[in-house]
């Protein structure tokens, strides 16, 4: 059946006509019927045509799978016409995943050493687009010795062809080193360009390459030079610049060579400050090769002078009106900053200037090159104008800017009074985007500044009266008026404007951030401490505050309802406890969030749950802290006085009874395991609450017999699947008389549970006599390796 | 390294794509989607570098036609920058009816075919 065959302007024509989806759709179906129909039994001349439809339809998306075969038959053909869309065919629908593209190698490879040039060029392209691992490795002689051809328009299309065959199969590049040193002495700016791309594709896979073409860099050097001081090419010249594709890729390729490199790094010294200085900037394409210059310069060993040279061309570029053109120079800048910084600061009011640049890229880079860039003497300018940003940044950009705000803060602040300012207005502009530590930081500033207690705490409550949607900000306040409410109401603060504040308005505010629907949790717990301390703080009567605590005893959160019960119960029961409880904190170690938090909460759980404790008295506190040094091993802070069980005696046994920092577990009662002639040993046991496996063993040598006890070595053992670190012992003699006795820390980690076997041997001398004695430990207690 | 070259007219219609990194097709029209509108939203006074996942996008815009290309971030910018116009040049001087914008008729198979049997254009610039 005859089939009126369209061209393929009359098919596209078509396809614009169709008005509908479903139109173009029918139109093309019917089309690719007739092309179907033709492949299988039509004229072998109109099969080009066929194709070159097929191919379109193919652009547009449509399934085109069937052509596959016919693109070979047509690569075969003798006649060119065939082979140039055959070829283009095997481009767009042949690759890696389908077998059919083996079925061509054979004839690229007739095709490769045929020699008509334009076939040879088809052949070249296909291969370096479409090209599988097995077909480099059949072709890669072929494409060798085409690399050095007299034709330039052959070699040009076969050193790309190189290039993608090195990067599927970098085993080839033994192939294709030799012939690189000859194709450099080339004056054909295409054959000097790919040539440069395959030695950049060689030197990144192999460092051997790498050493080998460092040799070649006097000839890249010379070959630049040419570029850059011979007058205009109208081939190669774009506006001015001649070929500045060539030269960035020259650069590139010297940055690479003259990386770590001291000797080729020298070789280029002059000719990078030549073309820095010789380029003209006025059009893109200058400014393209200047900033690849730039790059180079930082990356290799350059003078000194030299990148000088560098920084100031990015401040020039910063100056100039071209967008692009900053946000490079900005970005180059920011990797320049760690090695030459004093450099870089002398741009530092432009980067400034960036900041408020109403695009987004830009000022995100100059907001990280302005944090990267202050320093103590630039400080309190820089805040300022970062601050400015925060208000008006996009918000992605403001977590950034508040986070680098305070770091800033924190390593170059001049005063204290200044940081708590920073702070407090970074907390006010952007409270939701700080990071999470940024309240226990300023609590433990403001704690540490005592003569700034009363500013802080008028500024806190002025702030919190104003706005008490920002969460960390209020949970600061919330801790400040707690800590210093007396300070608030005397109203003596000079540096702020007298504040006269009643008591009434202060604990109606915190009652506010009680209720309201916008407080987290947490900042609840903080405003609930608040009133409680405030209850000792105020003059007035504390019926308000025992109204709100009694209030919170039913709350649906576990947490106020359990500091509201223990409040309830310290009016009620131990109220004259409560003042010395709720005195002023000490200083919180600077240890993190963590123990701030643990520290707060173990001061009141652990002394409102032990209940009647008295407070030891003073000779006792004495010997007491003695022992704390001797024995208070864990890391915990020990700062407030733990509370002792009163117990008679008062033997030094007893007094090693100390429950650790943290809410302790139940303390494990100690064990008296040897005595022979007034020396005995006891052993105390700590589990930190943190590691369940460790045991922490307190050996006490004691001697109240008349003579000394000397040389005193004790050894343990325990099981296999223990593991039993030894500590040095504080000394190995032990006065008569009680006097100092020796301790010795012992850690047994436990990891199965198994129960503890402790067998220790002991050698001393004591009375004349030298002692060895070797025992195991019985009536371990069950709570040493539960 | 050049990841890929994009054609996209206002209308946010795909011209032409090239990939030169595999990407599932699936995959590419979401990153073409996306990718437009990033460029679409940008206006005049805006530089002409965007920073997308973990490309660096370069675009150009001729009338009704943005072109696009995705780079990794060793490339020099404005070097890009500089090719891109001199693709464009080329194409003119061969086809003289580049940036036909809504219906490139014949032209657009001719350029598809120049780019495909002249990948010198292409290949040499994506180096490393």
């Amino acid at each position: 059946m005859v089939v009126p065959l369209l061209k393929l302007q009359d098919l596209i024509e078509e396809i614009r006509r169709a008005k509908t989806q479903a139109q173009e759709r029918e139109v093309i179906q019917k089309e690719c019927a007739h092309i179907r129909a033709s492949f299988r039994d039509g004229d072998p001349l109109q099969r080009h045509r066929q194709l070159a439809k097929l191919l379109y339809v193919h652009m547009l998306g449509y399934p085109a799978h069937f052509g596959q075969m016919e693109c070979l038959k047509l690569i075969a053909s003798p006649r060119f016409t065939d082979k140039r869309v055959g070829y283009l065919g095997a481009m767009l629908l042949l690759d890696e995943r389908h077998d059919a593209h083996l079925l061509i190698t054979n004839s690229i490879k007739n095709d490769l050493s045929q020699g008509i040039q334009p076939v040879q060029g088809l052949a070249l392209c296909t291969l370096s687009t479409m090209g599988s691992a097995e077909m480099c490795r059949d072709l890669a002689t072929e494409v060798e010795k085409l690399l050095l051809q007299p034709s330039p328009y052959v070699r040009k299309k076969a050193i790309p062809t190189a290039v993608h065959m090195i990067r599927k199969v970098p085993e080839l590049s033994d192939i294709f080193l030799p012939p690189c040193a000859k194709l450099l002495h080339e004056r054909h700016h295409g054959i000097l360009l790919g040539t440069i791309t395959l030695i950049m594709e060689l030197c990144e896979r192999n460092p051997a390459a790498l050493r080998h073409f460092r040799k070649v860099v006097p000839q890249l050097v010379q070959i630049l030079r040419m570029l850059v001081t011979t007058g205009y090419s109208t081939e190669h010249s774009i506006s001015g610049v001649s070929d500045p594709f060539l030269q960035v890729q020259i650069l590139r390729l010297l940055r690479i060579l003259g990386r770590n490199h001291e000797e080729s790094s020298e070789t280029m010294n002059d000719l990078l400050a030549q073309v820095a200085t010789n380029t003209d900037t006025s059009r893109n394409a200058g400014n393209a090769v200047l900033f690849e210059t730039v790059l180079t310069i930082m990356d290799i060993r350059s003078a000194a002078g030299l990148r000088v040279l560098a920084v100031n061309i990015l401040g020039r570029f910063l100056l100039n009106s071209d967008k692009n053109i900053r946000y490079v120079a900005l970005t180059s800048l920011l990797r320049l900053v760690q090695s030459d910084h004093n450099a870089v600061q002398r741009h530092r009011p432009t980067v400034v200037e960036c900041l408020r640049e109403t695009d987004a890229s830009l000022s995100r880079r100059a907001l990280e090159l302005s944090l990267a860039l202050v320093n103590s003497s630039n400080v309190r300018a820089m805040t300022q104008e970062l601050q400015a940003f925060l208000e008006s940044s996009p918000l992605d950009l403001r977590a950034d800017c508040a986070s680098g705000i305070l770091l800033a803060a924190e390593r170059f602040a001049p005063t204290k009074r200044w940081h708590i300012d920073t702070i407090l207005h970074v907390l006010i502009t952007a409270g939701a985007h700080v990071r999470d530590d940024a309240v226990a930081n300023l609590t433990q500033l403001i704690g540490g500044a005592q003569e700034l207690h009363a500013y802080s705490v008028c500024r806190l409550y002025s702030a919190l009266a104003e706005d008490i949607s920002q969460q960390p900000l209020v949970q600061v306040a919330a801790w400040c008026i707690g800590e210093y409410g007396d300070l608030l109401l005397e109203g003596s603060c000079e540096e702020v404007e007298p504040l006269q504040v009643e008591e009434e308005e202060v604990l109606a505010l915190l009652e506010k951030v009680l209720q309201s629907q916008m407080s987290l949790p947490a900042t609840r717990g903080y405003a609930l401490t608040a009133l409680m301390k405030l209850s000792t703080r105020l003059r007035g009567d504390n019926n308000r505050i025992r109204q709100v605590v009694s209030i919170y005893g039913s709350c649906l959160d576990v947490e106020l309802q359990q500091r509201a019960v223990e409040y309830n119960t310290l009016f009620r029961k131990y109220d004259h406890m409560r003042a010395a409880i709720l005195e002023k904190m000490p200083l919180v170690e600077r240890g993190g969030p963590q123990v701030d938090e643990e520290a707060k909460e173990s001061k009141e759980a652990v002394q409102v749950s032990k209940a009647a404790a008295p407070v030891p008295t003073e000779p006792q506190a004495s010997k007491l802290l003695d022992l704390l040094d001797l024995l208070d091993d864990t890391p915990e802070d020990a700062q407030h006085p733990p509370p002792l069980d009163p117990s008679p005696g008062g033997t030094l046994v007893h007094l090693l009874d100390l429950p650790c920092a943290l809410p302790p577990p139940a303390p494990i009662p100690n064990l008296k395991v040897f005595e022979r002639e007034g020396v005995q040993l006891n052993l105390s046991f700590t589990r930190p609450p943190g590691s369940p496996a460790l045991l922490l063993v307190t050996v006490t040598t004691t001697n109240s017999s008349e003579g000394d006890v000397t040389h005193f070595i004790c050894q343990a053992a325990v099981p296999k699947s223990f593991q039993l670190q030894l500590q040095a012992p504080s000394g190995n003699t032990v006065p008569a008389w009680g006097g100092l006795p020796i301790t010795q820390l012992f850690r047994i980690l436990n990891p199965n549970k198994a129960p503890l076997r402790l067998k220790l041997r002991l050698t001393y001398n004591h009375l004349g006599q030298s002692v060895q004695e070797i025992f195991e430990v019985n009536n371990l207690p069950v709570e040493t390796w539960q | 390294m050049i990841k890929f070259f994009l054609m996209v007219n206002k209308q946010g219609q795909t011209r032409l794509s090239k990939y030169y990194e595999h990407v599932e097709i699936n995959k590419r029209t979401l990153l073409e989607t996306e990718v437009i509108k990033s460029c679409l939203s940008r206006s005049n006074e805006q530089c002409s570098f965007i920073e997308y996942k973990d490309f660096k996008l370069i675009y150009r815009q001729y009338a009704a036609l943005f072109i696009v290309v995705g780079v990794n971030d060793t490339e020099n910018e404005m070097a890009i920058y500089e090719f891109i116009h001199n693709f464009v040049e080329v194409l003119d001087e061969y086809f003289s009816r580049v940036g036909q914008g809504l219906n490139p008729t014949s032209g657009l198979y001719c350029m598809r075919q120049a780019t495909e049997l002249n990948p010198q254009l292409l290949p040499i610039y994506t180096c490393n």
